[in-house]
């Protein structure tokens, strides 16, 4: 019976029949035409804002002021204005977002409570950017009277990234084994000791790359500051939390749609969209660099 | 340690998870200063009855306990009960090696800093001396920086040792702490516990019975949840009260 049922299986196993690698050739194929689509989508939007842009960059472009109605110049203020909002909006974002995914991950217990706000969570994450915009101008800007200025609109960012920012701490702290909370719990640690010197400096890694990705995330961000803190011109940088700023999403905007100078600042606008890109594309670098080393790293 | 009677007494003592009953209204007195081994088939609750001796089960939250576990006399589930001081008190190794990911010195250190101790040279002595207690000192002693994870699987299990020593316990307990061991590691471990035996009580869950047989004092045996069986080790592997035992170390099930 054995040799029998060997036999049978024989051509199967040795012998594709056509029909099969027909149907698979075309499905392999089409997997690769449109994987490939992907990529080399990616690289003609660089190669056209790099082709576009990178002449007007100089160190001039990075570190001088626009002058002369915007057509001439550079994007200091712009740059300046960006890494600003930026780095208020994860300063107020990462506290919020990481205690938040604290109780989630180690303290709440399935019920309606973690239902509702899991819930909220991912709604949160599916409303489009615009909405937060308004959302910022409505609360923000009119009814805390912050006005359009920095305050606001890092603020605003900083809601429209928060959900990003708890799952993927959540995602973060979820992935520390079992085994270090016992270990720890059995040398007689309170359940905070236990979070606050191993879970949390375990996961943190992981937290971190979250976090450096939703930065590069908000800073390219344009609708949530359009209504809360960008400014169409600023002599210089800010001197305060309640002045608006420039941003670079938002100098694109102006400068390829409500100038004056449309056609003559081209070049500008490509340069801010290559300056943009390549701060965004080394942010995300940084994420990705961090999160294989923390792979390699780990062996538990 | 002198053998100065019953340092855990467990009476009438049931565990649920949810409506499962998983331990069955067992009674055991562990002896201080002895190694009692708990033996039994997969299921049979042995590692579930241990790991309620230090509370740990109070993480799994379904479950629920009924009777008495009296830790020198203090009933442990009390609602006074200190866990944390219980746990420093009654210290655990598992089954898998879990230092943390930190360095050979922070893993031994963990639990006095944690109650407090700063001082560097203290610490300094609580980690040599737990690692010497541990058999682990003379293999380590150049690379206390270096991470406990990457130690072998063996020196492992003796760092998580160390770490549960460098917090004075007066009980250890071991939940099959050689099932993930080379037979060479294995026998280092229980030349250690038999070391240990000197200082500190141990009670071991185990489903190698030979271990059992070769390190343990009294040996408990336990079936669907049930302690069938409990007495000196050489009674209980010689000659078993129970036909449950018997068919059990005569390997005709398990």
């Amino acid at each position: 019976m054995n040799g029998a049922s060997q036999r049978a299986l024989e051509p199967f196993a040795l012998v594709r029949k056509k029909r099969f690698s027909l149907k698979q050739g075309f499905f392999l194929s089409l997997i690769r035409t449109f994987g490939f689509a992907g990529a080399v989508t990616l690289f003609i939007i660089l190669f056209f804002v790099v082709y576009n842009g990178i002449h007007v960059i100089s160190w001039d472009f990075i570190s001088k002021p626009p002058i002369e109605a915007m057509t001439k110049g550079g994007i200091f203020p712009v740059i300046v204005g960006t890494v600003l909002l930026t780095a208020l909006c994860m300063i107020t974002v990462i506290p919020i977002g990481v205690t938040t995914a604290v109780f989630l991950a180690e303290y709440s217990k399935p019920g309606l409570l973690l239902n509702t706000v899991m819930m909220s969570i991912y709604t949160l994450a599916g409303v489009p950017s615009v909405v937060f915009g308004l959302f910022g101008l409505g609360v923000f800007v009119v009814m805390f009277n912050f006005g359009m200025s920095l305050l606001a609109g890092s603020l605003t960012l900083a809601i429209m990234v928060l959900p990003y920012i708890i799952s993927t701490s959540e995602e973060a702290l979820k992935a520390v084994p079992y085994s270090f909370r016992e270990a720890s719990l059995a040398c007689g640690a309170t359940k905070w000791q236990t979070i606050k010197k191993v879970v949390l400096p375990t996961a943190m890694p992981g937290i971190l790359t979250g976090a450096i990705l939703g930065t590069a995330k908000v800073s390219g961000e344009t609708a949530p500051i359009m209504f809360t803190a960008a400014a169409f011109f600023t002599p210089g940088v800010p001197r305060s939390l309640f002045e608006p700023v420039m941003a670079l999403p938002y100098h694109i905007y102006v400068l390829a749609t409500a100038g004056t100078h449309i056609e003559e600042t081209r070049g500008i606008q490509y340069g801010t969209a290559l300056t943009l890109i390549v701060l965004v594309l080394g942010m995300n670098l940084l994420g990705i660099i961090l999160r294989s080393r923390q792979r390699k790293k780990k062996t538990w | 340690m002198v053998d100065d009677g019953n340092i855990f007494e467990i009476k009438d003592f049931s565990i649920y998870y949810g409506d499962f009953m998983a331990v069955k209204n067992v009674r055991l007195d562990v002896r201080s200063g002895r190694i009692t081994a708990i033996i039994g088939p997969s299921g049979c609750g042995k590692s579930t009855l241990l790991r309620s001796l230090n509370r740990m089960n109070d993480l799994i939250i379904s479950s629920r306990v009924e009777g008495q576990v009296l830790f020198q006399g203090v009933d442990i589930y009390h609602r006074d009960t200190d866990v944390i001081e219980l746990r420093r008190r009654v210290g655990m190794v598992f089954q898998k090696p879990n230092p943390f990911p930190s360095s050979v010195y922070e893993n031994v250190a963990y639990g006095p800093k944690i109650r407090g101790v700063k001082k560097k040279s203290q610490l300094d002595e609580i980690v040599e001396n737990a690692l010497v207690r541990a058999d682990l000192w003379k293999e380590v002693k150049d690379k206390l920086n270096e991470s406990g994870l990457s130690l072998s699987g063996g020196q492992m299990q003796r760092l998580c040792i160390a770490r549960s020593l460098a917090q004075e316990p007066e009980v250890l307990l071991f939940d099959e702490p050689t099932s993930a061991l080379d037979p060479i590691s294995t026998a280092n471990i229980e030349n250690l516990l038999q070391e240990l035996q000197k200082t500190v009580t141990i009670i071991i869950v185990t489903h190698n019975m030979q271990q059992a047989a070769r390190i343990s004092n009294y040996t408990a045996f336990m079936y669907l949840g049930e302690m069938i069986e409990f007495g000196d080790t050489d009674t209980i592997f010689v000659n078993p009260y129970n036909k449950l035992t018997e068919e059990y170390i005569t390997g005709r099930f398990g």
